[in-house]
């Protein structure tokens, strides 16, 4: 499953680096600890989180994470998301919260219409 | 009654060793910039390291500013917290603490920026290679715990920040995490700092720079009413022992 396909079913807006979207995905990692999602995030994963700050997008992008995604409304600054377009990481927002976010997106990943 | 002299006090500051900072924030620049900003006490504070803590303190020697040797770790709820102790030997036991506990991996320098250890005159003495910027697999309260153990001030960093700070990570300030003080950021004036964490204000707060660039240093400082620059006084103006204070802002 590629990145636009979660996008295109499920209330994210893309926020940085759209190019990305053609990333395929492994499966997902929802977590608020940079360090957790450094040493247990796989390649691939979409992140699902509520941190907006700019250590966000190094973490992906030494994970080679297929995107972030933050969740509740929260609003990256302007410097996370020109760190991003550098660094080429997708990062899309949405108002559900992480758990919305995480259980409609395994569910999609398990091949279920959501 | 003792002499009580007024101390001005940055007490926290990042060098080139945290990966985060800019490189041209060495230990002797460091030193040079806090003299030239009527700085009195400086405390050199890198993330989870002190290899850079013996290089500012012989810089400043003979120079008549005071160097505590730090360090901000990240426990493992990712809370900093600011270590503070009179000498290396302290730091030293604490950063073989910190080390052993710190999560497994490899700085990446080109992600998370340069860890360059120096000396007291800038040549650069070796990166170092550890994920410095990651959290020890230590709780906050075992931290303060081992700080106290090793005879240092335990400071909860920039409480008023949405990450990286006790009240983030944990909601609150758990009260059995006795720290010695919290440090309210460069962002927060006095006013908002007392209306937004009036709750807190039976811990002493203190603010600080916690300078990444050289220019940043001095951008916020506390003032402390002692006899010396040492940890034990400004335990002591923490508890208001005899005259003792510490004000900001």
């Amino acid at each position: 499953m590629k990145l636009n396909d979660i996008v295109n079913k499920l209330p994210l807006k893309v926020n940085s680096y759209s190019d990305g979207l053609q990333k395929d995905v492994s499966g997902g990692y929802s977590s608020d600890l940079l360090s957790d999602v450094l040493a247990n995030s796989r390649e691939g994963n979409v992140w699902i989180t509520l941190q907006t700050n700019l250590n966000i997008v190094a973490v992906a992008s030494v994970k080679n994470l297929a995107g972030i995604i933050i969740v509740s409304s929260k609003k990256p600054p302007e410097e996370t998301l020109k760190k991003a377009e550098e660094e080429k990481i997708t990062i899309m927002t949405t108002s559900m919260p992480a758990f919305e976010t995480a259980g409609r997106i395994y569910q999609l990943l398990q091949g279920k219409n959501v | 009654m003792e002499t009580l002299r007024t101390f001005k006090a940055d007490l926290h500051i990042h060098t080139c060793l945290s990966p985060c900072a800019d490189i041209g924030i060495t230990p002797s620049t460091i030193v040079k910039r806090a003299i030239e900003k009527g700085i009195d006490i400086i405390a050199v504070t890198d993330h989870n390291s002190a290899e850079n803590t013996a290089a500012a303190k012989k810089a400043a020697e003979g120079t008549g500013l005071t160097v505590l040797a730090g360090m901000e770790i990240a426990s493992s709820e990712e809370a900093h917290i600011l270590a503070l102790f009179d000498d290396i030997e302290g730091i030293m036991r604490l950063q073989d603490i910190v080390y052993m506990n710190l999560m497994p991996g490899k700085n990446d320098e080109k992600r998370f920026g340069y860890q360059i250890v120096a000396d007291e005159n800038d040549v650069v003495l070796g990166f170092n290679k550890r994920l410095l910027i990651g959290a020890a697999l230590l709780t906050a309260h075992s931290i303060v715990k081992i700080i106290h153990l090793f005879g240092g001030l335990a400071i909860a960093s920039h409480i008023d920040r949405s990450f990286f700070s006790v009240i983030s990570q944990f909601g609150f300030i758990p009260e059995d995490i006795k720290f010695d003080a919290l440090e309210i950021s460069f962002r927060l004036s006095r006013e908002e700092a007392e209306r937004k964490f009036r709750e807190y204000n039976h811990i002493p707060w203190i603010s600080a720079s916690d300078s990444h660039r050289i220019d940043d240093i001095g951008a916020r400082t506390s003032t402390f009413f002692i006899k010396e620059p040492t940890i034990a006084e400004l335990s002591s103006a923490f508890k208001n022992i005899d005259g003792r204070k510490v004000e900001w802002g």
